[in-house]
């Protein structure tokens, strides 16, 4: 960002301004999967679910919570100045987002009975994977842009901002997850 | 830095970002039909009456969307982001990188003053395309049965009236945040200035978009487009869909810039109670546009996912539920005619204490009934569904939470009553506006509690009652606001004055042209007459009132055509305008006019109440005769100082 010629103070207090403008974004965003989330409930209550594959869920959740947590300690690494440990965390929470996009897209998509044409559940199912795996896409792409320019050189301690966003995006793109998991795949049972 | 301004079309911003569009356009489409191609699909059918307009929907669609994104890009919003994507750095404060005069504005611009300006002209002229189509279809009602329009073409152009005039509302409202907001909390911009670019030029293709949508079979489902109708009208559907999903993506980016802004760059000694009135509804705006905006986003791409790859939210075959659209449909869209109003609403507040030269009464109480406003706002939307077959005990609580709307609308009525009562008014165009704001938005409040009422909206839902119902908000709580905010600027904006004599002449010709109108409409619509249909009975006994509606539209569209005649003449011709002409204290009218182009050079403290008019003792830390003797250094272009009330500075 264009921010390498600001003096301490000033890059600290126009952070605080990005600080800001990226939480309502990200408060902005969360309607979009609230929205769908509660169209979920409303045309299937708590009763009926898709039927899913339930290693591939489960297998995909876990890679996406564990993600967040490499994706926490790149944050927390390149504010202490330790960029190698930077780099290597934020590439293994590259090459598991990668893996989760591949599961849900690669692997679920495919295995599912019907297609998003079937009826208004699978539609929900592909609409809601969908959405999120976009989501989990531009949050790759975020952290890739971001990796890069770490490898330029443009990031230390003092000043990281972008290093941040792309993880507290992370983070959100996640705890989406964890919200349409149980929704998708755990309450209700299939329909016979 | 002449390399800039190199002559030829491409170095102007719009044309480049139009060619992109259509490059981006005929991809998108390709790639598509490449891949329908490939799976054995028809690509190429030419059969208008069918619906068929040479690509196929999906293909329409994507080009659509890569036309949008190419205009982006052909336009030069995106270069610096691209470049920080790339590790470069570029200038906090680029120079303007355009020609001068009009010119700069078809480019890009950071400036937020310059993108108010391109707002404030685009809604001016997204308006006066929405006000043609209504004089073409109320053409056709002035007399029953059908004779210049087919019904199929009625119901297109009545329905895009409708939505092309809700962008331009957006747009309208975006033009005076952008342009007001940083002036009157003592900032030099926006908290993100090229997201408020963006925000601004997206804009463009969405309204392209929306427009075409006439030409590819149009649609017929009003400006709701509810499904199922909506999953099943022509290609124009998807056009709608997708321009409105863009103007939104701008709302969305817009708010989120105002809210940052007013956190962030307030002045010193600005605090909350502090800050101009205006900046308080600005605010409350953005916050619903920031949330609410998103779930009309979603409600239209579930229906686009309807028609594109046959999923079934709304379909009841496929066990889907058309209420579900309108519940999320309104869960944006009753707040959104808070987006309309409520900043028109803070005009009114911001500009009733300087033509009374009073202080604004209950100060405190007017800025949180906006945020009033604004939340219960969110706990009405399914008074709209009375008669949709939802849940009939969901009524009741709907009914109460909108009755409730009217406390905090009260306590601005009472606000400018107080406010007005005693005080030294005078009769400007701006003020005149504003009084004719007051009396109208009390036309449309009253006629609301009636459509909130289950009783008696089972009757009146879908009537012309309704028509007449929101146009009187609208125009209550938008157009004389706009206008009065116009005028009011004007000499901030251009440096010059406009016409007084002519802008009186809009005032006068507009007020009883809108009178006419609504409650013609409220009439025809309590003696029988269904919204959205070109024919009616003669035996309903209206054909009075819908011919004086025909002819108070034309009275309307006419008044506007002389602001906007008065308004470009006076630009380039008017008398140079004082620094203040109304004698305000807000900090913005402590600059010369046109306000220099980074506003203020010397950050200032505030160190009084807003609107203490008549007690001593300033609002803002300025010295207007810093800036006016600098000012002076360049010669004048000529023509007197003038301003209606006579005074220079106070
Ligand atoms: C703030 C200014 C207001 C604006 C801009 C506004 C705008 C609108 C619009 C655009 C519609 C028509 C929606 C449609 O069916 O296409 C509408 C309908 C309605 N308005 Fe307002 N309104 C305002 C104030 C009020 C107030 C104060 C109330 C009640 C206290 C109210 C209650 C209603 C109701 C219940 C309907 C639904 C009528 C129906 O379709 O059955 N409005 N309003
Ligand atoms: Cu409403």
């Amino acid at each position: 960002m264009s921010t390498g010629t600001l003096s301490i103070a000033d890059y600290h207090k126009k952070t605080v301004t990005n600080r800001l403008g990226l939480w309502l974004f990200i408060v902005s965003d969360a309607f979009v999967f609230a929205g769908l989330f509660i169209a979920r409930f409303y045309l299937y209550g708590a009763g009926v679910r898709p039927e899913l594959s339930q290693i591939v869920g489960l297998i995909v959740t876990s890679i996406l919570v564990l993600s967040s947590f490499f994706a926490n300690r790149g944050e927390v690494s390149m504010a202490y100045g330790d960029t190698k440990g930077y780099f290597r965390n934020t590439l293994i929470t590259i090459i598991l987002g990668i893996a989760f996009l591949i599961g849900v897209v690669g692997v679920e998509w495919q295995i599912a009975p019907y297609g998003p044409d079937h009826d208004a559940l699978w539609s929900l199912f592909y609409t809601m994977t969908g959405f999120h795996a976009f989501h989990v896409l531009t949050g790759v792409i975020f952290l890739v842009i971001v990796y890069r320019n770490a490898r330029k050189g443009l990031y230390t301690a003092e000043r990281h901002f972008p290093v941040e966003a792309a993880a507290v995006y992370w983070h959100f793109v996640d705890v989406v997850w964890v919200f349409f998991y149980p929704a998708l795949y755990l309450i209700g049972l299939p329909p016979i | 830095m002449k390399d800039t301004q190199k002559a030829g079309v491409f170095s102007i911003g719009l044309v480049r970002g139009l060619i992109a569009m259509l490059i981006g356009f005929l991809t998108g489409a390709a790639f598509v039909s490449l891949i329908r191609l490939i799976l054995g699909l028809s690509v190429w059918t030419w059969n208008p009456s069918g619906n068929q307009f040479g690509f196929a929907e999906s293909a329409w669609v994507v080009g659509a969307i890569f036309g949008a994104i190419a205009f982006m890009l052909g336009v030069g919003v995106l270069s610096d982001w691209l470049k920080w994507m790339n590790g470069q750095q570029t200038a906090e404060h680029p120079a303007d990188a355009f020609a001068s005069g009009w010119k700069r504005y078809l480019s890009v611009s950071f400036d937020h003053k310059a993108i108010g300006v391109q707002y404030g002209v685009t809604s001016i002229v997204v308006i006066g395309l929405a006000g043609i189509f209504a004089l073409i279809f109320r053409t056709e009602l002035a007399q029953p049965g059908m004779q210049l329009l087919t019904l199929e073409r009625y119901n297109t152009i009545m329905s895009l009236h409708g939505i092309v005039m809700i962008v331009g509302i957006l747009l309208g409202v975006g033009a005076m945040s952008n342009y007001l907001v940083p002036l009157m909390i003592g900032a030099n911009d926006m908290a993100f200035p090229r997201l408020n670019a963006f925000a601004y030029w997206i804009n463009v293709p969405a309204a392209v978009i929306l427009l075409s949508s006439y030409f590819l079979g149009g649609f017929d489902t009003g400006w709701t487009g509810y499904p199922p109708l909506s999953a099943k009208a022509p290609l124009g559907m998807d056009m709608f869909f997708l321009g409105v999903y863009f103007a939104g993506l701008s709302s969305i980016l817009g708010s989120l810039n105002v809210i940052a802004t007013t956190i962030r760059l307030r002045a010193k000694g600005m605090h909350y109670f502090r800050m101009p009135i205006f900046v308080w509804t600005a605010l409350a705006t953005a916050v619903i546009g920031l949330t609410a905006t998103q779930l009309i986003g979603l409600s239209f791409q579930m229906v686009l996912f309807e028609r594109v790859f046959g999923m079934g939210f709304f379909a009841p075959d496929k066990g889907g539920n058309p209420i579900l659209f309108q519940h999320l449909f309104w869960f944006y869209s009753h707040p959104a005619v808070y987006v309309f109003v409520l900043t028109g609403l803070g005009v009114i507040s911001e500009l009733l204490p300087v033509f009374a030269r009073k202080p604004l009464f209950g100060y405190r109480w007017v800025a949180l009934s906006s945020f009033g406003i604004a939340l219960v706002g969110f706990l009405v939307w399914a008074h709209h569904m009375f008669t949709s077959g939802m849940s009939p005990y969901l009524r009741i609580p709907f009914m109460y939470s909108t009755l409730l709307v009217a406390v905090p609308t009260g306590v601005k009525f009472f606000s400018w009553v107080a406010t007005i009562w005693e005080g030294k008014l005078s009769f400007e165009t701006p003020m005149l506006f504003v009084l004719g704001a007051i009396s109208i938005f009390l036309l449309g409040g009253l006629s609301g509690p009636p459509n909130a009422t289950v009783a008696t909206d089972l009757h009146l839902q879908d009537t012309y009652w309704i028509v007449g119902h929101f146009h009187a908000t609208m125009f209550g709580g938008f157009v004389f606001p706009f206008f009065a905010a116009i005028y009011y600027w004007f000499p901030k904006i251009t440096g010059r004055m406009y016409n007084e004599k002519l802008g009186k002449l809009h005032f006068f010709l507009m007020l009883p042209g809108f009178y006419i109108q609504s409650l013609s409409q409220m009439q025809a619509g309590l003696l029988g007459m269904r919204r959205r249909i070109g024919d009616y009975d003669p035996a309903l006994g209206i054909n009075l009132q819908q011919l004086l509606i025909t002819i108070a539209a034309f009275v309307i569209f006419f008044s506007v055509v002389i602001a906007v005649v008065n308004l470009i003449y006076s630009a380039r011709r008017g008398p140079i305008a004082a620094s203040n002409p109304w004698r305000s204290r807000s900090p913005e009218f402590m600059l010369p006019s046109p306000i220099p182009q980074h506003n203020y050079e010397h950050a200032f403290e505030v160190v009084g109440e807003p609107y203490d008019y008549g007690i001593a003792g300033a609002y803002v830390s300025i010295d207007p005769d810093r800036y006016i003797a600098k000012e002076e250094e360049q010669p004048a272009a000529g023509g007197a100082v003038t301003s209606p009330t006579g005074a220079t500075t106070d």
